[in-house]
């Protein structure tokens, strides 16, 4: 592993290793994990984003990523779908796992990936197209084509998007007519429609009102029945509300992963204390 | 140290101290609004004033003048007698009327002179005189005064003797009517001697052109007459077919032409001169002098309609512009199919897949230099290359039986279209990557995350929303395309093209052929015309409709993208 990491872990005085199995299992079986991260390291040109990140994300469960602006708790959820790809001068090193693939191998379709690994943004960002076509696009993508399934798949992800009442009558009407809440519903029902196995979201609430942001986060508790869902906040409270395991990072390292209610209650880091309390970030 | 206010004292600060200073003034903005809407109203202004001079210099050609009856008494000289339109009048300084050697009182300053246009060229040589409007006199606006536009030598003032019907001389009151329906026969008779003679005529020497070329062409391949008559034999068949359809025409129109001659006006100038004039050589004959302004107006769109639908006449200055209005436009249909895939696909690479380091900026530089290179020089550059290596490439390879005549090897509508998508590509490159460079980030992501690759992103959901752009691109495109007239001329213009690019002959398009452009027409008629006062309203009204045409293609793309941006507005938020 990387120097600079061990000496940050030496300068707090962290048995580094003890901490990374620790943070690595957090207290998951080996059967019901999802995502597994293992060294990962990602550069942006010279500086180092993420430092030697491991953990591992349970099957349908809430996984949250806190930490200050800037920690890298976007960055890594982008990994989890391969949207950093996108960016000039990214460079990943170490290995993301799903279901025991690894995902940066070379016969990894990445459109493949995406269909499987959902994700939702800051911004509610639906197409300019009518309601209907928004959530029908990837079914489109993956070659379904027949008036009927769509229908019927479109119906059903805005009902698991619990946004059907409301739009079932105005399905050819343009998306950006919805309200911010409301398109961000939408594009959640646009990424469960083609059924995938993991959602990332992030900070899927913070351009939202709070009655919508109740509304999205009743939601998530609804969907991780069926997905295993990762959600990147910086709202604390939400952490606490919506996740079962929490992850504290800062400045790229991974500081602190465990059972929500544990992290928040009796963290094990002196940084996550400070920061749940509020010293800092 | 901190002061203490009292809400009084803050109160006070908040009125507006001094409001009479320029510093004030300048401060307030004023200025600057006063700035920006006089840069807007000069815009405005000169767009008015241009559309406005042009059709008040080129409309008033279609009215109906009154025809003027005078004697003109230029002292020292015979008084002439004249029936004329006045054109024109302005003040002329008496020094330049001495200079052009007019007995004029040297002691005056100022005279009024008038262009008249007296018609008659095949009787005094020119149809325009100006005349020192003093020396006019015994002016008079006779009610039976004829104008007879004719098919050539331009317009006939006179006055109508009598009309030989079939041999029948009718005279009197009688001949104005008489002559009107002879007039509506003659019409109805060229209206069918047209049609077969452009029409279907026009077909089989098409078609007999194509066979010769067959049988060139089987002849190019080592074939003769007597090794293969099999090859032969359907070529001549139809060859004859063709033959005996044309002597059944031509019979046909030999007694269509006999049948237009039959008839005729005798008539008689101002000045007494009687002629005779075959009815098959008018166009129209109208009394200005008892026209109303009802008549008048009809008559006046009546002209407008022939000048828009007509074909030219008398070197461009009669009849109408048909032909040029019809190949600029459809000379800026066809550069707008060729540019706006190329266009589309090059500013993708550029924006979308081509790796945004030096070499990118510097075609970019490239690209826009390309929008300032003089339009001359595309022309050149169409000549060369189009013309001279494609065009005389597709005919080696194509038309050996053409040869030595051209196909395309020679100017022609397709080359001139491709001269000016070049001309315009760069427009159109720059307004699309402004287009793509404006959708956000998020949408492309939202997306890509749904499992769509970079095509299927670009395909659904970044190319229509930046089709609006890409509309901008092409509205300035056409409006640059549909106003050049330089490379054209290299390309493929000419001053009257016989033939329409489209016509009903297979394969209908014909993109070898030369065409006629507004604003060639423009230059032709000004600059090129051997009447120089017939021309100077034709430039001005033809100017006018480019002007309209550039408009009415700029408006129905207009239109287009605003439906465009109706349906994709995720920008605006």
């Amino acid at each position: 592993m990387s120097g600079v990491q061990s000496k940050t872990a030496l300068a707090q005085g962290l048995d580094i290793d003890a901490l990374r199995r620790e943070q690595a299992g957090a207290g998951i079986d080996a059967e019901t994990i999802a995502i597994e991260v293992e060294g990962l390291n990602l550069f942006y040109g010279s500086s180092q984003a993420l430092k030697g990140i491991g953990l591992s994300i349970p099957q349908r469960k809430v996984t949250a990523f806190i930490g200050p602006s800037g920690c890298g708790k976007s960055t890594l959820l982008r990994c989890f779908n391969r949207m950093n790809d996108l960016i000039d001068g990214c460079r990943i090193e170490g290995q993301i796992r799903l279901h025991g693939k690894n995902i940066f191998d070379r016969d990894v379709d990445v459109a493949m990936l995406r269909r499987r690994v959902g994700m939702v943004f800051q911004k509610p960002n639906p197409f300019p197209k009518s309601i209907y076509e928004n959530v029908a696009y990837g079914m489109r993508l993956a070659g379904m084509n027949r008036k009927r399934d769509l229908d019927d798949t479109v119906e059903w992800a805005l009902k698991g998007a619990a946004l059907w009442d409301e739009v079932k009558d105005r399905l050819e009407d343009s998306a950006l007519g919805l309200s911010g809440g409301q398109q961000q519903r939408l594009v959640i029902a646009r990424a469960i429609a083609i059924q995938p196995d993991v959602i990332l979201l992030d900070e899927p609430c913070s351009a939202l009102d709070p009655i919508s942001t109740l509304k999205v986060e009743e939601l998530i508790n609804e969907l991780k029945n069926r997905y295993t869902i990762v959600i990147v906040t910086h709202n604390m409270q939400q952490a606490a509300r919506v996740s079962d395991y929490t992850a504290f990072m800062y400045m790229g390292d991974l500081v602190e992963y465990g059972n929500t209610d544990q992290l928040f209650t009796k963290p094990k880091q002196k940084q996550t204390e400070d920061y749940i309390t509020g010293r800092y970030g | 140290m901190e002061q203490t206010q009292t809400p009084q004292m803050i109160a006070q600060q908040l009125v507006a101290g001094d409001t009479t200073t320029v510093r004030a003034y300048v401060k307030s903005g004023q200025p600057w609004i006063w700035l920006t809407a006089a840069a807007i109203s000069v815009a405005f202004i000169t767009t008015v004033a241009l559309l406005g001079l042009t059709a008040a210099r080129g409309l008033p050609h279609f009215w109906p003048a009154d025809l003027l009856q005078a004697r003109y008494e230029q002292p020292g000289a015979a008084p002439v007698p004249m029936l004329a339109e006045v054109r024109s009048s302005e003040e002329v300084t008496a020094a330049r009327l001495l200079d052009a050697g007019l007995p004029v009182d040297p002691q005056r300053d100022l005279y009024e002179r008038l262009l008249l246009k007296i018609g008659n060229r095949d009787i005094g040589g020119v149809d325009f005189r100006y005349v020192v409007s003093d020396w006019l006199v015994d002016r008079q606006t006779p009610a039976d005064a004829v104008v007879l536009e004719r098919i050539e030598w331009g317009n006939f003032h006179g006055f109508l003797d009598a009309v030989v019907v079939d041999g029948n001389s009718v005279a009197g009151s009688e001949a104005w009517s008489a002559y009107q329906q002879a007039q509506r026969r003659v019409d109805a008779l060229r209206g069918d001697i047209r049609r077969i003679e452009k029409k279907q005529i026009g077909a089989i020497n098409y078609e007999l052109e194509r066979l010769r070329l067959q049988a060139r062409r089987l002849e190019i391949d080592g074939k003769t007459r007597e090794s293969h008559p099999e090859a032969f034999a359907p070529l001549d068949r139809r060859r004859d077919e063709q033959g005996a359809k044309y002597e059944a025409l031509r019979a046909e129109l030999n007694a269509l032409n006999r049948d237009i001659r039959r008839d005729s006006v005798r008539v008689r100038t101002v000045d007494g001169q009687q002629r005779t004039i075959a009815l098959a050589q008018l166009v129209h004959g109208y009394r200005p002098n008892r026209m109303g302004v009802l008549d008048k107006t009809l008559h006046f769109f009546g002209k407008v309609w022939e000048f828009v639908s007509d074909e030219p006449r008398e070197a461009n200055t009669e009849g109408g512009i048909f032909p040029a209005i019809f190949g600029t436009v459809l000379m800026v249909m066809i550069m707008s199919i060729v540019v706006t895939p190329f266009g589309i696909l090059a500013a993708l690479y550029l924006r979308e897949y081509a790796h945004q380091g030096a070499m990118t900026r510097a075609i970019r530089i490239a690209v826009n230099n390309l929008a300032g290179v003089p339009s001359i020089v595309f022309g050149m550059f169409g000549l060369g290359f189009f013309v001279y290596f494609l065009g005389g490439g597709i005919d080696r390879l194509f038309y050996p039986e053409a040869a030595p005549a051209p196909v395309f090897g020679t100017p022609g509508i397709l080359w001139a279209s491709l001269t000016l998508a070049l001309l315009t590509l760069p427009v159109v490159i720059v307004a699309t990557e402004e287009g793509l460079a404006r959708i956000p980030r998020a949408t492309r992501e939202a997306s890509l995350a749904l499992g769509a690759t970079k095509a299927e992103t670009l395909w659904r959901v970044v190319l229509p929303m930046a089709s609006p752009a890409m509309m901008t691109g092409l509205i300035l495109a056409i409006a640059r395309a549909a106003g050049e007239v330089a490379p054209l001329m290299l390309v493929g213009v000419v001053k009257l093209a016989p033939t329409l690019p489209i016509d009903g002959n297979f394969p209908f398009i014909h993109f070898e052929r030369k065409f006629m452009h507004l604003g060639f027409h423009i230059y032709d008629v000004g600059f090129q015309s051997p009447n120089v006062e017939a021309a100077r309203p034709l430039v001005y009204a033809t100017s006018f409709l480019l002007v309209l045409v550039v408009v009415l293609l700029n408006v129905s793309a207009i239109m287009i993208r605003n439906r465009l941006r109706e349906r994709y507005k995720a920008l605006d938020h």
